[in-house]
C-alpha cells in the first residue's frame, strides 16, 4: 500500500499532478491510500512520491495519462467536496478512464453516478453561498465603508466562489469570513487570510431591520408551503440569515391571518344586525374590526337568559374566560359571584357579558397578561354590546368598571364620583356603576376591606332597585 | 394615518406587490462590474434566490410598488381605488437607495418595480422609468431590473423602460376579455395586447440590430413576461392553456406566470372569498412546462383535461395524458427517440438525457432507471427495458387509481 498525502486540500493542480504520476507508474487504485492535511501518518510523502525512482516505486511508463474533459470538469467540482473518500473515488475513475475513455458518459455506472452526485452537492453549495452570504456594513477608522460577512459552507468552495463576489462587488471593499479561511477584497486585489470566527464579523447592521420588514411583508400568508421553503433554504443556513428569525412567527400567524381576511370579507357582505343571541355569538366570533379581534383568541359571548331583567357588563374576558368561552369564570368571577349571593341576587337570573368580546393580552413567557382595551377598541365593540342589549332588553344594567361604562355610553366615567347611584343610558335604561371585581383582587389589607365594603354596598343598592317596582316598570314605559 | 418611516412604507408597498408571482432574475445577458463604477452582475442563465419565504416562493428581487395609490378600480386588486388599505408612496430616489442598500449586502439580485396608477398612466410610467434610469446612469448599477409597464401609457415612455430594464412585463390579468371587462373595468384587452405587441417588436428589432452592429443598444434582453390570475373568474384550464399558448406565440413571451387568486384583505364583493386550490396553479405550471420543454402541443395538453376543461388535481397532466392515450405506450427506453421518451410520465428532461448517454454503453435495465429517477412505480407501466415489459398493465381499468397518489388528509390550510 502506498500513501499519497495532499498538503493543501484546495490545491487541485497538485492532486492532478500526483494522480497523473501515480497512474503513469501503474499504481492501481487499491494500492494507493489518499489522505490530506498535515496530521496523517503516511508511508510516503508527496515529495517522495513524485520524486523519480524513489523508494522502490514502479517507474513511470511512457504512455500518456488520459483524462476526458468531462472528467476534469466533474473532478474540479468533486475535489471541493468535504467527503475524504472523494480522492479515492477520483483516482479510481481516472484509473478506469485509461481503459474506458468515455466512461463519464455512462451515467448509470456506480462510480460515475457517485461523482455526479458529489459534484451536484458542491455546485449546490456554491450556489447557496452566492445566495445566502449576508454582508454587514461597518465604517472603519478612515471613514471607508467595508462589507463583512460570516458564512459556513459545507464544502471547500470559498476560493471557487471568490470571482463571483469580485465581479459583483468590484467597487466595494468586502470580506467573507469562514471557519476555514477568510477572503478580503480591497477593490483591486483578493487576499486569502486565516480561518475566522463568527465573533470577528459585525454583530448587526441597521439595514437588516428593513430587510426583515421586507421579508415579512412579501410573504403571502394565504399560501403556506413550509416544506418547499426548507427544501431550498435548509435550516442549517438559518442562523446566519437575519430574515430567518421571523420564520416561526410568520408560519404561526399565517392561518390566523387568512381566516381573518376571509372574515373581513364576510363582514362586508353581512352588515345586518344579528337576529338572535346565537347569530350575535357567531358574528362576534368572526369579528375582526379591531386589533383584539385579530389576535387569534376565541371570542367570549355573553351568557344568560334572553329575557333577563339584569344585565351585568364587565370589561373583557380574561385568560380563564377565553379558555372556557364563558364570561366571569376566573378569580374576578368568583368575587362577583360571592358578592351577588351576599346581596341576594341570583346570577342565574342575570345576563352577564363584557364591553369587549375578545381577550387582549401581552405574552410573558407562557403567561398571557391582561391588557386594558383602548377607548377606540371599546367603541368599536360597542356595536355588538348595543345589539346585545337590544336583544336581551334588560330593565337595569350593572356596569363593572370604567370600560363597561365606556362601552355602554361612549364616555369614560369617574368611578369614585358616579358609583352606587342610579344613572341613565342614552336610551333611558337605568344603570348603576361600581368597580370591577378584579380591582378588589389587586388590593390587600385595609384598602381591600374598604373596597369590598363599597362593592357590597353598591350591590345592595342594585338589589334594592331590582326589588323596586318603579325600576321594574321604568323601562317598559 | 400616513406612515412616514421608510420601514413602514416598505412594509405597505412590499405587501401590495406580493400578488405579482414573478421573481425571476434569470435569462438576461451576462454583466459584471469589473470595468464599472458601481455594483452588480447578472449571470445570464440562472438567477439566484437569496431567500425563501414560508409560502415557498423565491425572493430574488426587491419587489415593490412605487405607490399603492391607484385611480383604477380592478376588483381582484388589493390596491383598487375603492379598497381601504393603507396607502403609501416612495419617491424614485428612495427606491434607488433601498435597492442599492439591499444589493450591497447581497440580499437581492435586483429590483422588480411596479406601481399603482397615480395622476395619469404617463406620469406613473415616467416615475417607474426614472428609478431604472437613475440606477443605471447615476449609480452604474449592473444588477437585474424588471419593470412592470403600464399599457395605458404613451408607447414612447413604455419603450424607455426596455432600454434600462432586463425584463419588462405587462399583466394580461384575466384569460378572457369578458372577465377583464367585468373585473377590471378600467382596463381593456386590445390595449394590453397592443402594448405587448409594441414591446415585442422592439425586442425583436433590437436583437436583429445587435446581430449586425455589436454596439447597438440592448432592449429588455431578458424579454417580456405576463401574469394571469387563476380562480377569480370561471375560466377553465383549457381556456387558460389556450390563451397562454397564443400569448407565447404572438408576443414571444419568456414566461406566462399564473397566480392563484388569493383572498385579499378588504376584498370586493364580486369575488369568491375562498382561494382556488393551490394545486390548480401547480398543474397549470406543469402544463406550461409540457409545452415549453417536453414537446407537447397546447391542444395535446388540453386533451388531458376533463369534460369541463379542467386538469385533474390528483395526478399531473403528463400522467393524465398518458392514461388517456395508452396506445402510444409502452416506450422502449433502449430504442425510442428522445421526443417519445419525454412523453413518459415520471421521466424528466435530465433523466431522459442521462438515459440517452447511458444507452450508448449498455442496455438500460430497471436498475439503471432507478438511478436516474425517483418515480419508478409511476413509470413501469409505460416503459420497456431489457429486463422489463409491462405485459397487460396498460389494459388495466384501474391503472389510474393504482398510479394516483394515495388520498391523504386534507391539506391543513387547503
Amino acid at each position: 500500500m502506498i500513501g499519497a498525502r495532499l498538503e493543501d486540500p484546495d490545491d487541485f493542480d497538485a492532486w492532478r499532478d500526483m494522480a497523473r504520476a501515480s497512474v503513469a507508474r501503474g499504481i492501481p487504485p487499491e494500492e494507493i491510500a489518499w489522505s490530506e492535511g498535515e496530521d496523517s501518518a503516511d508511508l510516503f510523502s508527496l515529495a517522495e512520491h513524485t520524486a523519480p525512482r524513489s523508494s522502490g516505486l514502479p517507474e513511470a511508463s511512457s504512455v500518456p495519462v488520459r483524462a476526458s474533459r468531462a472528467f476534469l470538469s466533474l473532478a474540479t467540482s468533486v475535489f471541493m467536496h468535504s467527503d475524504p473518500s472523494r480522492l479515492d473515488l477520483l483516482y479510481r475513475t481516472l484509473w478506469r478512464l485509461q481503459k474506458h475513455p468515455r466512461l463519464i458518459e455512462d451515467t448509470t455506472d456506480a462510480d460515475v453516478a457517485n461523482l455526479r452526485r458529489l459534484a451536484q452537492h458542491v455546485r449546490r453549495d456554491i450556489h447557496k453561498m452566492r445566495a445566502f452570504v449576508r454582508f454587514r456594513r461597518v465604517d472603519d477608522d478612515t471613514g471607508d465603508e467595508r462589507y463583512i460577512a460570516w458564512f459556513e459552507p459545507e464544502h471547500r468552495i470559498e476560493l471557487a466562489n471568490a470571482s463571483f463576489f469580485i465581479e459583483r462587488f468590484t467597487n466595494q471593499h468586502w470580506s467573507i469570513l469562514t471557519p476555514r479561511l477568510s477572503l478580503h477584497w480591497d477593490g483591486t486585489e483578493l487576499v486569502r487570510g486565516p480561518a475566522a470566527t463568527r465573533a470577528q464579523a459585525p454583530a448587526a447592521d441597521a439595514a437588516e431591520d428593513l430587510w426583515r420588514g421586507y421579508y415579512r411583508s412579501i410573504f403571502n400568508p394565504a399560501r403556506l408551503k413550509t416544506k418547499a421553503m426548507i427544501k431550498e433554504m435548509p435550516r442549517r443556513y438559518w442562523h446566519n440569515l437575519p430574515e430567518a428569525r421571523d420564520i416561526a412567527d410568520l408560519i404561526a400567524g399565517a392561518q390566523k391571518r387568512e381566516t381573518s381576511m376571509i372574515a373581513q370579507g364576510t363582514e362586508l357582505l353581512a352588515e345586518e344586525p344579528p337576529v338572535d343571541l346565537g347569530a350575535l355569538a357567531e358574528g362576534i366570533a368572526r369579528c375582526r374590526r379591531c386589533q383584539i379581534g385579530c389576535n387569534g383568541t376565541a371570542a367570549v359571548p355573553g351568557e344568560g337568559s334572553p329575557g333577563a331583567r339584569l344585565m351585568i357588563v364587565g370589561e373583557q374576558p380574561g385568560d380563564n374566560e377565553e379558555m372556557a368561552g364563558r364570561p366571569f369564570v376566573g378569580p374576578a368571577g368568583e368575587v362577583l359571584n360571592a358578592h351577588l349571593a351576599a346581596a341576594g341576587i341570583d346570577r342565574q337570573d342575570a345576563y352577564v357579558t363584557n364591553a369587549v368580546k375578545h381577550f387582549k393580552f401581552t405574552a410573558r413567557g407562557k403567561q398571557r397578561l391582561h391588557q386594558n382595551p383602548t377607548a377606540r377598541e371599546i367603541d368599536t365593540c360597542r356595536w355588538w354590546l348595543d345589539k346585545e342589549r337590544a336583544l336581551v332588553h334588560p330593565r337595569i344594567v350593572l356596569a363593572l368598571g370604567a370600560s363597561a361604562v365606556r362601552g355602554l355610553t361612549g364616555r369614560t366615567p369617574s368611578i369614585g364620583r358616579e358609583r352606587g347611584r342610579l344613572l341613565s343610558l342614552p336610551d333611558g335604561v337605568p344603570f348603576l356603576l361600581t368597580a370591577h371585581p378584579s380591582y378588589l383582587l389587586r388590593l390587600d389589607g385595609a384598602a381591600r376591606e374598604r373596597e369590598e365594603a363599597n362593592f357590597a354596598s353598591d350591590l345592595a343598592a342594585l338589589a334594592s332597585h331590582l326589588r323596586d317596582p318603579a325600576t321594574r316598570d321604568a323601562h317598559s314605559a | 394615518m400616513q406612515k412616514t418611516s421608510i420601514l413602514g412604507r416598505l412594509e405597505i408597498l412590499a405587501d401590495a406587490a406580493k400578488y405579482d408571482a414573478s421573481c425571476a432574475s434569470s435569462g438576461s445577458v451576462e454583466r459584471n462590474s469589473r470595468n464599472g463604477r458601481g455594483v452588480g452582475s447578472t449571470s445570464g442563465g440562472m438567477g439566484i434566490c437569496h431567500a425563501y419565504a414560508p409560502d415557498g416562493r423565491c425572493i430574488s428581487l426587491l419587489k415593490l410598488l412605487l405607490t399603492n395609490h391607484c385611480i383604477f378600480d380592478c376588483h381582484y386588486c388589493v390596491n383598487r381605488k375603492s379598497s381601504n388599505v393603507e396607502r403609501a408612496r416612495f419617491t424614485p430616489e428612495e427606491v434607488v437607495d433601498l435597492t442599492l442598500s439591499f444589493y450591497r449586502r447581497n440580499y437581492i439580485e435586483g429590483l422588480f418595480l411596479s406601481s399603482g396608477i397615480v395622476r395619469s398612466p404617463d406620469h406613473t410610467m415616467e416615475q417607474i422609468v426614472r428609478v431604472a434610469r437613475t440606477l443605471r446612469e447615476v449609480h452604474d448599477f449592473r444588477g437585474y431590473i424588471h419593470l412592470k409597464t403600464i399599457p395605458e401609457a404613451d408607447p414612447e415612455i413604455v419603450a424607455e423602460a426596455g432600454i434600462w430594464a432586463d425584463r419588462v412585463s405587462i399583466n394580461v390579468e384575466l384569460p378572457t376579455a369578458a372577465s377583464l371587462a367585468r373585473l377590471a373595468p378600467d382596463k381593456n384587452a386590445p390595449r394590453i395586447e397592443g402594448a405587448m405587441g409594441g414591446l415585442h417588436s422592439r425586442i425583436v428589432d433590437a436583437r436583429d440590430a445587435r446581430r449586425k452592429y455589436r454596439s447597438a443598444p440592448r432592449f429588455a434582453p431578458a424579454g417580456q413576461s405576463t401574469q394571469m390570475i387563476v380562480g377569480a373568474d370561471g375560466t377553465s384550464d383549457t381556456q387558460i392553456i389556450d390563451k397562454a399558448s397564443r400569448l407565447y406565440g404572438r408576443f414571444g413571451l419568456r414566461r406566462v406566470y399564473y397566480s392563484a387568486f388569493s383572498p385579499i384583505p378588504d376584498a370586493s364583493a364580486v369575488l369568491p372569498l375562498q382561494r382556488p386550490p393551490l394545486m390548480r396553479e401547480h398543474r397549470l405550471y406543469q402544463s406550461d412546462w409540457l409545452t415549453r420543454f417536453y414537446g407537447f402541443a397546447p391542444h395535446e395538453v388540453s386533451e388531458a383535461a376533463d369534460a369541463n376543461g379542467m386538469l385533474p388535481l390528483d395526478i399531473d397532466p403528463k400522467l393524465a395524458w398518458a392514461l388517456k392515450f395508452r396506445d402510444r405506450f409502452p416506450i422502449d427506453l433502449n430504442r425510442a427517440p428522445r421526443e417519445a421518451m419525454l412523453r413518459v410520465p415520471g421521466l424528466g428532461v435530465k433523466a431522459v438525457d442521462a438515459l440517452l448517454g447511458a444507452r450508448r454503453h449498455r442496455s438500460i435495465r430497471l436498475d439503471d432507471l432507478a438511478r436516474v429517477t425517483n418515480s419508478l412505480r409511476k413509470l413501469r407501466p409505460f416503459v420497456v427495458t431489457s429486463d422489463w415489459r409491462p405485459v397487460a398493465m396498460l389494459d388495466l381499468a384501474d391503472l389510474r387509481a393504482r398510479l394516483a397518489p394515495k388520498p391523504r388528509q386534507m391539506e391543513l390550510f387547503g
